[in-house]
């Protein structure tokens, strides 16, 4: 523990950093500099950056079986007695930090990936009002998200989990002056809300059940102080006390994973992701592609020892994941909106990811979600670029030909469309392959996979569709853009090119880190994931993989590269060759068409089930307001109070106030003579006093007489 | 020396005219006047006490009277201004606010 180095005992370092200079934004953004806000937003991420790979690399030097880095930075819910189902446990929750391979891959990703879309918006954001307050959102969002990846408990998780909602919220509505954008951020707020309240669920219930809500207690200085989830886990299926599949387990898993489906936008909660697109392109990219989103993977894999022991709840997770894939898949083939299609692109991977964490492929659904950060944030900034270079334009039907007019912007986003799609040699492709053999090997051992692993690969099929054909839309064919605006494309500034090539060189080489299973063996991300997604039961029951051979790989391979290139042909044939067929094709089959283009009137038909329900219930309620409780009681008592007034001002008129004012008619009688007197007038007054004078002589005067016979 | 009654009659007169002043002026300024006048024949009164009795206490007090004096005048008019800012008026029959 004492040889943890700098950057380990440093950890909480990584959140802090953007935590501070969201601080300084919000108290004093609004009167620092643009050089300054930049200095102090992108620097503190990249210092977050610098933290989070020293402290990598560091976790790497360490044997494969210890590399779990626990630090307790202070106690939150102080220790107390809970009562659970196994009678009272000493309960606490501390605010803390969890380093192990599965929290590392999410910083790094996180940071990195942060940074450059940081540099990036640097440019993006240049012209736009509030400079200062989208940085210390984004800021403020980095801090809690590395809050979410780095907690050491479920509850610190929550806290992270609700930060980066509000923070989702926030960026989101950024353009809070238009209404679609107010009314987005909202629908994000609420669909989220949703899903955490089975997050919340799911945590009461882990808190009740182990009685803890740490992940583990392992890299702690007292491992035996208190139990983790995957140590009290460990000891019951020891015991017996809970087995493999029982009952809480899945109540668990699935209440956690309605969850996870309502930040990672899964069906049924997947209607906010589309509309969160009126945020700026890069929260679009980081937010809702590359952070946010993949939080709900991050919650399954983090808690996957649970999920491995309730086997329905893991095909319900791979049922919805499949589903989502090619749902979301099929929806993005027609959408026009740039950002729209790449927003589905996203809930369509994010469905490949819970895909391979439902079939038990942990692993390569972190795999997935790592090499998806880099391409998908590589898309939207490309896409952000495009948009940034036609002030503004984001239908692509308005778009094409863009290939050489902004080289900049268009050869990073060919590499993004190649490592998507899954072209051999880049990233996507040896996810995807992985997500798929996983998917495969399981169906050896129990049928019913099958499925799973033919939607996955109709998935790489559609995906392969319309991504090329977002390509061609964009950057081939001819220019359909506006004549008007034709001369004012302009390539984008350095601040936003740059952060693009990076991405395109690691939408490359990411995927090469499972490059060793081209000859058979297993991927090292795989070996070093290992740790964090082991599980607790070796024996009864856990998920086993049917094994395949190097050419039953080889043979797989090919099938995704078949799939790939037969959607490569369609879009080229329906959106290059020939580019009046793919509208031919529409008109042909009307009904398709129209149920894609209103995203199988997902919106409408909740809408008409809950939102409209709850509207009726409010008019009910605000009729109930103002006729019952407006009307019959405030109005009534209020009429009440009047008339009882009014008896009572009667009484007070001739009854007191008659009795007071006979009393006072008496010396008001009485004093009139006197009152004449008081004229107001001082002369008078003065003469009054002569008069005295006079009155006092004649009585008095005889002694001044007396007096002045005695002078001379 | 003269007779004290003559300094004695000289005091009455101005006493008179001050009261007569004060009695039938309808300008509170001439009143003001008017009571110096009558503050004045009550000094003529004190000194020449003074000097028939031999005695200076007389003389302290007129001394003192016509600081009064100057007091009573400086007050007074400032009255009469804040009385004219208020009601545009210096006529004393026109100031009857003290009735009841």
């Amino acid at each position: 523990m004492n040889s943890s180095g700098y950057f380990l005992s440093h950890l909480w370092l990584i959140p802090f950093f953007p935590l501070v200079s969201a601080a300084v934004m919000f108290f004093f953004g609004r009167r620092l500099p643009k050089d300054a806000v930049n200095l102090f937003c992108v620097g503190s991420v990249f210092l977050s950056f610098l933290h989070a790979m020293g402290a990598t690399l560091k976790l790497f030097s360490l044997p494969a079986d210890q590399r779990v880095y626990q630090q307790i930075l202070f106690q939150w819910v102080t220790p107390g007695a809970m009562p659970t189902s196994t009678g009272l446990v000493n309960f606490v929750a501390d605010w803390g930090c969890l380093l192990d391979p599965l929290s590392c891959v999410m910083v790094i990703v996180v940071t990195f990936v942060g940074f450059l879309i940081h540099v990036y918006s640097t440019g993006y954001m240049a012209h736009e009002g509030g400079y200062y307050r989208f940085f210390g959102y984004l800021n403020f969002f980095m801090f809690f998200m590395l809050t979410l990846v780095l907690a050491n408990n479920l509850l610190l998780l929550f806290v992270g989990w609700e930060g980066v909602g509000l923070c989702s919220y926030l960026l989101i509505g950024f353009y809070f002056l238009k209404k679609s954008a107010d009314d987005a951020g909202k629908k994000a707020f609420i669909v989220n809300r949703i899903g955490d309240a089975g997050f919340l669920l799911g945590l009461l219930l882990v808190a009740a059940t182990f009685g803890t809500v740490r992940f583990t207690s392992q890299g702690l200085a007292d491992p035996t102080a208190f139990s983790g989830i995957l140590q009290s886990l460990a000891s019951m299926v020891a015991q017996h006390q809970l087995a493999h599949g029982a009952s809480v387990f899945t109540t668990i898993a699935l209440l956690l994973f309605f969850g996870a489906t309502g930040k990672s936008a899964q069906i049924p909660l997947h209607a906010w992701l589309p509309d969160a697109m009126e945020g700026p392109t890069p929260v679009s990219a980081l937010i809702h592609a590359v952070t946010v989103v993949t939080a709900g993977v991050y919650l399954v894999a983090r808690m996957s020892a649970i999920f491995q022991l309730a086997p329905v709840a893991m095909d319900i997770v791979a049922i919805i994941g499949a589903t989502t894939a090619v749902f979301a898949a099929t929806i993005a083939l027609v959408q026009t909106n740039i950002k729209k299609i790449l927003a589905y692109s996203s809930i369509s991977q994010l469905g490949y990811m819970f895909l391979a964490l439902g079939v038990g492929a942990f692993a390569a659904g972190i795999f997935h979600l790592m090499t998806h950060a880099f391409f998908k944030a590589l898309l939207f900034l490309g896409a952000g670029s495009v948009i940034h270079s036609l002030s503004g334009q984001q239908d692509i039907r308005k778009m094409g030909g863009l290939r050489y007019t902004i080289p900049a912007t268009s050869v990073p986003f060919i590499i993004a469309t190649l490592a998507i799609t899954g072209v051999p040699g880049l990233s996507g492709f040896f996810s995807n392959d992985q997500i798929l053999g996983h998917a495969f090997n399981r169906h050896m051992m129990v049928d019913r996979y099958l499925a799973l692993w033919v939607l996955g690969l109709i998935t790489a099929g559609l995906t392969s569709l319309y991504m090329f054909r977002l390509l061609f839309e964009t950057f081939y064919g001819m220019s359909r853009i506006p004549v008007e605006s034709e001369g004012h494309i302009h390539e984008s500034p350095k601040t936003m090119a740059v952060p693009l090539m990076i991405l395109a060189f690691f939408s490359i080489v990411s995927g090469w880190l499972a490059l060793p299973v081209l000859w058979g063996e297993q991927s090292p991300f795989e070996r070093f994931l290992e740790p964090s997604l082991r599980g607790v039961e070796k024996d009864a029951g856990s998920i086993t993989f049917g094994h395949h051979t190097l050419l039953v790989e080889y043979a797989l391979m090919a099938g995704l590269v078949a799939f790939v290139v037969l959607g490569f042909w369609l879009a080229y044939k329906l959106y290059l060759e020939q580019p009046k067929l793919h509208t031919k094709l529409a008109a042909s089959w009307p009904r398709l068409h129209n149920l894609l283009v209103h995203k199988y009137y997902v919106d409408e038909i909740y809408d008409a089930l809950f939102v409209n329900r709850i509207k009726d219930l409010s008019t009910a309620l605000s009729f109930f307001d103002s006729k019952v409780i407006d009307g019959l009681c405030l109005d009534g008592a209020g009429w009440l109070v009047r008339a009882f007034s009014r008896i009572s001002m009667w009484w007070d008129k001739w009854v007191v106030d008659a009795l007071v004012n006979t009393l006072g008619w008496f010396p008001k009688f009485l004093s009139m003579p006197v009152r004449m007197f008081q004229t107001g007038v001082f002369s008078t007054y003065a003469v009054f006093i002569l008069i005295g004078l006079a009155i006092l002589l004649g009585v008095y005067g005889h002694h001044v007489q007396t007096f002045m016979r005695t002078l001379h | 020396m003269m007779p004290i009654g003559h300094y004695l009659f000289l005091s009455l007169a101005l006493f008179l005219i001050g009261v007569i002043g004060v009695i039938t002026r309808r300008n509170v300024i001439i009143v003001l006047m008017s009571i110096e006048l009558i503050l004045n024949a009550v000094n003529i009164n004190l000194v020449a006490f003074s000097r028939y009795f031999g005695d200076v206490a007389g003389q302290v007090f007129a001394l003192f009277i016509i600081a009064d004096a100057a007091a009573e005048a400086a007050v007074g008019l400032g009255i009469i201004i804040a009385f004219f800012h208020n009601r545009e008026t210096v006529l004393a029959d026109e100031m009857d606010l003290l009735k009841w």
